[in-house]
C-alpha cells in the first residue's frame, strides 16, 4: 500500500475535502468540524477498506495522516483485525 | 462461543408499538447546525420516538401484546411470557409477572424478565425455542422493549439524540415441521463499562454516591444516574465480532450471504450497519434499516425493523432472515430464522 492511495481513500470518503488537500503531514483532527463522528468514520473506513480495526487508543496515538498510514500498514502486516 | 441448531419452533406474529411524540435530530438544542447534519449523516437518525413521562417499556409492550393476543385469539394459550428489557417497572417484582396479570394470561403461564439490551431479542427467540422444542409448551409470548430515553441526560450528545423508545410482542409456536434455525451467540464482559448506568443499584446505591451532574468532555454532561456510552469501544466491539458471528451462522446453515433474503441488524447506528454489511460483502437492499425514523430502540430494534420495513415480504413469502443483536454487556447473538406467513403490525401508542 502506498500513502498516496491511502490519502485518496480518505479524500473520497469525506465529500467536503477537495482532492489534493491532504498530505502525509496533515493533522487529521484539524479537518473542518472534526468530531467524535469523524473518528468513527476513520475507523470504519480503514476497517472496511484494509480489514484493519484500529482501537480508540491507537487512533488517539496518531497525529498525522502518515501516523494513521503507518499503524494501518503495521497491523496489516501482522494480521489485521486480530493483531 | 455458542453455536446451536434450533428445531420445532415458528414465529407467527410480530407487533411493535412506538410512542407518538417525535424528536427530530435537527431540533436538538445542543447541536450546531453542522453537528446535527453530521450526526444524521453518520448515525442515520433523522428522528426518533420518545415516550411521555408516565409511559414505561412495559406499557409499550403491553399494547403490542394486547393487540396481538386479541387479533390472533390466543390469550388463554400462552405458556410462557419472556420480557426482555433493561428498563423494568420496578427493582422487583419482575415486570413479566405484572404483564401476565394485566394481559389476562392464565396463571399456569411461566413469566420472567431477561436483563439484556440490544442482543436481547435474538436471545429471547433462543429462549422461546428452547422451551418449545420438545412440544411440552406450545406458545410463547416474547416481549422486547425499552424506554432508553429515561436514562439519557439531555446534555449528553453521545446518548440523548441516539435513543428512541419502542415495545414489541412476538408470538412463537411449537411446530414439528418448522425448518431449523441456526444460532451463534457470545458474551465479552470486559466491555461492561462501555455501556453502563453506574448508579442506583447494589454496586453504587443512591445515598452512597454523588448524583450531581459532571462534564467529562465537551458536550458530554451527565450524572452517575445516567447512561454512559463509549461509542468508539462499542464500534470496535461490533466490527470485531458481528461479521464473524454472521459468517458462523451462515457456515452452520450452509448458506452464502446471497442466499439470505434479508439481514436485520440491531439498529445501533447506520455507520455500524454499513460497515458490517461491507465486511460480509453484501448489498444495502439486503440490510433494511429503520433507524432513520426511530433511532436506536435497544431490544425492540429488530422487531421494529421487521414491522416497519418487511411487512409485505414477511407476510406473503417464505424468507430466510439473518437477525443479529449486539451491544450492552458486551453481548451478541445471531440467528438464521426461516419464516412463512408472519403477521406484523406497527402501531402508535394510544
Amino acid at each position: 500500500m502506498e500513502i498516496i492511495d491511502f490519502i485518496k481513500v480518505i479524500e473520497e470518503e469525506f465529500e467536503d475535502l477537495t482532492p489534493g488537500t491532504l498530505s502525509p503531514d496533515s493533522v487529521f483532527r484539524d479537518m473542518d468540524g472534526w468530531s467524535s463522528m469523524h473518528a468513527l468514520i476513520f475507523v470504519a473506513l480503514i476497517d472496511t477498506t484494509y480489514d484493519v480495526l484500529l482501537t480508540g487508543e491507537e487512533l488517539k496515538s496518531c497525529l498525522t495522516i502518515n501516523d494513521l498510514f503507518d499503524i494501518t500498514n503495521l497491523k496489516m502486516s501482522s494480521g489485521g483485525i486480530n493483531a | 462461543m455458542a453455536e446451536l441448531t434450533l428445531k420445532h419452533a415458528a414465529v407467527k406474529a410480530i407487533y411493535t408499538v412506538v410512542p407518538k411524540t417525535i424528536y427530530k435530530s435537527i431540533d436538538y438544542p445542543f447541536f450546531s447546525e453542522e453537528e446535527a447534519k453530521m450526526f444524521s449523516k453518520t448515525t442515520g437518525i433523522i428522528e426518533r420516538r420518545v415516550a411521555n413521562a408516565n409511559i414505561t417499556a412495559s406499557d409499550l409492550c403491553y399494547q403490542a401484546a394486547n393487540a396481538l393476543l386479541e387479533e390472533l385469539n390466543c390469550r388463554n394459550d400462552i405458556d410462557l411470557l419472556v420480557f426482555v428489557t433493561q428498563s423494568p417497572d420496578y427493582f422487583l417484582p419482575a415486570s413479566a409477572a405484572i404483564l401476565q396479570d394485566k394481559l389476562g394470561l392464565p396463571t399456569t403461564c411461566i413469566a420472567f424478565d431477561v436483563n439484556l439490551g440490544c442482543s436481547g431479542y435474538v436471545h429471547g427467540l433462543l429462549l422461546a425455542n428452547r422451551y418449545l422444542q420438545n412440544g411440552g409448551l406450545k406458545k410463547v409470548l416474547l416481549l422486547a422493549g425499552d424506554k432508553s430515553t429515561i436514562s439519557t441526560h439531555e446534555k449528553d450528545k453521545t446518548t440523548f439524540p441516539l435513543f428512541g423508545d419502542a415495545g414489541s410482542a412476538s408470538l412463537i409456536e411449537y411446530d414439528a415441521k418448522a425448518l431449523d434455525w441456526f444460532l451463534d451467540a457470545g458474551t465479552d464482559g470486559s466491555g461492561a463499562d462501555a455501556i453502563i448506568i453506574p448508579g442506583g443499584h447494589s454496586r453504587n446505591p443512591y445515598g452512597t454516591i454523588d448524583t450531581s451532574d459532571f462534564t467529562s468532555a465537551p458536550g458530554v454532561t451527565r450524572s452517575l444516574k445516567h447512561l454512559h456510552l463509549d461509542g468508539m469501544q462499542v464500534f470496535n466491539f461490533a466490527l470485531k465480532n458481528v461479521p464473524n458471528s454472521l459468517r458462523n451462522v451462515l457456515n452452520k446453515a450452509d448458506l452464502s450471504i446471497d442466499e439470505v433474503d434479508f439481514c436485520i441488524l440491531h439498529q445501533a447506528n447506520q455507520l455500524i450497519t454499513d460497515s458490517i454489511r461491507k465486511k460480509v460483502k453484501s448489498s444495502p437492499e439486503k440490510f433494511p434499516s429503520s433507524i432513520q425514523l426511530f433511532g436506536n430502540t435497544s431490544s425492540a430494534s429488530i422487531p421494529l425493523t421487521i414491522c416497519s420495513e418487511l411487512k409485505e415480504q414477511i407476510a406473503s413469502q417464505k424468507l430466510k432472515l439473518l437477525l443479529s443483536g449486539f451491544g450492552v454487556g458486551f453481548s451478541w447473538a445471531t440467528l438464521l430464522l426461516n419464516t412463512e406467513g408472519v403477521q406484523t403490525k406497527l402501531l402508535e401508542y394510544e
